[in-house]
């Protein structure tokens, strides 16, 4: 308590003197092109808003390099104070006594205003400790959904207003489109690990790993080698062989929108923050959005989605000013017309029910965007669909694509594929465990 | 013969100074933390570090991953070093029978050496490429469906093809040089003896390039197990299932994207190891086989 009012005292004390002085807090964050401009937008003007601080965005290229730079940059002690982490990155952030600032204590040193419960659950869920603490400030969250290509399915004679809502009706449908002659492929995906491993998981209310997916602690194992996930990398597998899923390549599966845009594939399974993208190049036809396919024998199935995108991480051993900054600014950025400016414009979820709620008239304007949100809230997430939270999961990821690739090659079938990837990406984890004890 | 001896003892030092520091600074103490780095345990921030010993380098000779990255390396470095030399020299020896316009054939075949790695990467991950790419839909009319994200033979051989086909450029340039240098004479005398252009070529000319031959070994060898990163990481990424991950690249992701530094320490002090073998082999023994 002495210590919360001391700091609200100091920065009380250093607000005066920033008067005359702007305080610059750094910001290093992973948004290129369209989405880089809009964030420097959103910056700018939490800039013009107030005089004391001047917030500056720093863009350090992808997820990895940008989580990669502020780590180096903390060990030559250059670190700036917010680093956007993707959510593969939250088990080494967290695990970082000592390097980072919690949200919540950030906060509550700063006395700005703070409400948890106005955030959504299925959007904090993932970046809150076991006693309920939010530990960083989300900002870009989004989740898969499936994208159709209405025209394909006019041609092939199926509903163009239904998408598939089952794995049976998406082999189905599938079939139908490539006897008809009216697209060569099915369907494909982009993030086999985050798509059709790890949601597909909480979809189907498999668990992803022990200790609530790891959220129980470093002594946490993966699990992804259950009967559900092996009996869906084997169809994929079985629908391969017969063209009707094609494999788009390993991290986001790069070649996977090529096939939807040229009419290749009639349908593909991606982030919700890529629906400007596909309407932007989906020139010739018109595009219809839907909710993952699940397995109707599965019991709970659909349970909902988790979500992926990325959070702002303090770090800290920075200057105190340069907290208060960081404080006043996550007030802002919280703030629901920010929330819904951006999430409208880039199709990330809105991270706050107020967010949500303004943006009602948007998704009556834009039919399918809300598509994400219905699925992240589908249902009260359980022990299995509240995201996971393991130690080295940039490199289970890779072990992910590259067990799959396995599998495609037909070197291992699904359960040897499945069972290498607990065996090889546990031991990433023990290696974690042991770093950080 | 006539020694001169300087008895300044300081002189010497002074002038072997900037290059000792050089030296000093890039190479002997990076190298020395990369020693130090390989026998620790350490998080990501650099706060919790411990000792282990030989844990690190027990836990690569364990690992399935790092025998195949050893495997996949020597087999690139060699298919490499064999079809960037080979086409290099065929090269050489079609331009060194012209006379006129030797220059423009020159000038055109060593354009491909100053494009970085990084963009040749990107040129052959297009054209290959099996949604988007020209060769992949040619390829398919005959039959073949070139798909280097799933099969690992057809990435193998892209990269291949992708870092051959900068270092011919290098390559060629030495051959051409080393074939004008030697004396047409030679070859001339060899043919009034009845010699034809194949027996020519392997009594004469070849004997006489291996000089050159030599060197080029040497550089194409290290240009394969270190300047093709870029290439790897703009085609494959060293996929699918790790099939083009050479032991370079597994250095770097695994240090630098999966910041296990104490592997990573491990690895490149390992790497340092096959250098100074390779080194050592090349110049003890292949060497001896080279006429100057």
């Amino acid at each position: 308590m002495k210590a919360m009012f001391t700091g609200t005292a100091m920065a009380l004390a250093l607000s005066v003197t920033a008067a005359h002085a702007q305080t610059e807090v750094q910001w290093w964050h992973a948004m290129g092109g369209e989405l880089g401009a809009k964030l420097e937008e959103i910056v700018q003007g939490f800039n013009d808003s107030q005089s004391d601080y001047k917030v500056v965005p720093s863009y350090k290229g992808t997820y990895p390099e940008t989580m990669t730079a502020a780590i180096a940059a903390f060990r030559a002690d250059e670190q700036p104070a917010i680093v956007q982490v993707f959510e593969v990155g939250t088990g080494t952030m967290m695990a970082a006594e000592g390097a980072i600032v919690p949200v919540y204590q950030l906060m509550a040193d700063q006395g700005a205003s703070f409400d948890p419960a106005a955030f959504l659950p299925q959007v904090v869920g993932y970046y809150t400790d076991t006693d309920g603490n939010m530990l960083s400030m989300p900002f870009n969250s989004s989740t898969p959904i499936l994208y159709y290509n209405k025209n394909v399915f006019e041609a092939a004679g199926l509903d163009p207003e239904t998408p598939p809502k089952t794995w049976g009706e998406m082999e189905e449908f599938s079939k139908k489109i490539m006897e008809s002659g009216a697209a060569d492929c099915g369907f494909t995906t982009g993030w086999v690990s985050w798509i059709q491993t790890e949601n597909f998981s909480a979809w189907h209310n498999q668990p992803i790993g022990t200790m609530e997916n790891g959220f129980g602690g470093l002594d946490a194992r993966l699990s992804l080698n259950g009967p559900v996930q092996v009996k869906h990398w084997g169809n994929l597998k079985k629908w391969a062989d017969e063209g009707i899923f094609k494999y788009g390549g390993p991290v986001g599966g790069d070649n996977a929108p090529p096939m939807f845009y040229s009419q290749d594939c009639a349908m593909i399974m991606n982030s919700s923050a890529s629906r400007a993208g596909v309407i932007a190049n989906a020139t010739d036809f018109e595009v219809g959005f839907g909710q993952l396919p699940y397995y109707d024998d599965v019991e709970g199935a659909p349970q909902n989605t988790i979500i992926g995108g990325a959070t702002l991480w303090v770090l800290s051993g920075r200057p105190d000013e340069e907290y208060a900054g960081a404080a006043k600014f996550f007030e802002y950025m919280a703030s629901a017309d920010v929330q819904a400016d951006w999430a409208s414009f880039s199709g990330y979820l809105p991270i706050t029910q107020a967010a949500a709620d303004q943006m009602s008239g948007y998704f009556s304007e834009n039919p399918g965007a809300d598509t994400g949100l219905n699925e992240i809230t589908l249902n009260e997430p359980t022990e299995n669909s509240k995201g996971l939270r393991f130690g080295n999961y940039v490199q289970i990821r890779g072990i992910i694509d590259e067990e799959f690739e396995q599998l495609m090659a037909g070197s291992k079938d699904a359960q040897g594929a499945l069972d290498s990837l607990v065996e090889r990406g546990n031991a990433q984890i023990e290696e974690f465990q042991a770093q950080s004890q | 013969m006539k020694r001169t001896i300087f008895r300044n003892q300081l002189l010497p030092w002074l002038l072997l100074a900037p290059q000792l520091a050089i030296t000093f600074i890039f190479f002997i103490w990076p190298a020395a933390q990369a020693v130090w780095q390989s026998f620790l345990r350490e998080d990501a921030f650099g706060i919790k570090s411990t000792f282990v010993g030989m844990e690190n380098y027990l836990r690569l000779i364990d690992s399935a991953e790092y025998m195949n990255s050893l495997k996949v390396t020597a087999l690139f470095s060699v298919s490499v070093t064999i079809m960037s030399m080979g086409t290099a020299l065929l090269l050489a020896i079609a331009v060194d029978r012209m006379i006129k316009s030797t220059r423009i054939y020159t000038t055109l075949l060593v354009w491909p050496y100053a494009v970085a790695p990084a963009v040749a990467g990107i040129l052959w991950w297009f054209i290959f490429n099996p949604t988007i790419g020209i060769m992949p839909y040619i390829l398919s009319g005959f039959g073949y469906d070139w798909n280097h994200i799933s099969d690992k033979g057809d990435a193998m051989l892209l990269v291949v093809i992708a870092s051959a086909w900068k270092q011919i450029s290098y390559n060629f340039l030495f051959f051409v040089a080393g074939l004008q240098s030697i004396p047409p004479s030679l070859r001339e005398a060899a043919a009034i003896d009845g010699a034809g252009p194949v027996k020519r070529f392997f009594t004469i000319t070849f004997p006489l390039l291996s000089p050159t031959t030599f060197f080029l070994l040497v550089v194409n060898i290290v240009y394969a197990m270190f300047d093709t990163f870029a290439v790897i990481d703009s085609t494959t990424e060293g996929g699918p299932a790790q099939a083009t991950n050479i032991l370079v690249y597994k250095v770097y992701f695994d240090g630098f994207v999966g910041q296990n530094l104490g592997s990573s320490g491990a690895q490149s002090v390992i790497l340092m190891g096959i250098v100074i073998i390779l080194t050592v082999i090349q110049f003890r023994w292949v060497e001896k086989k080279v006429e100057y």
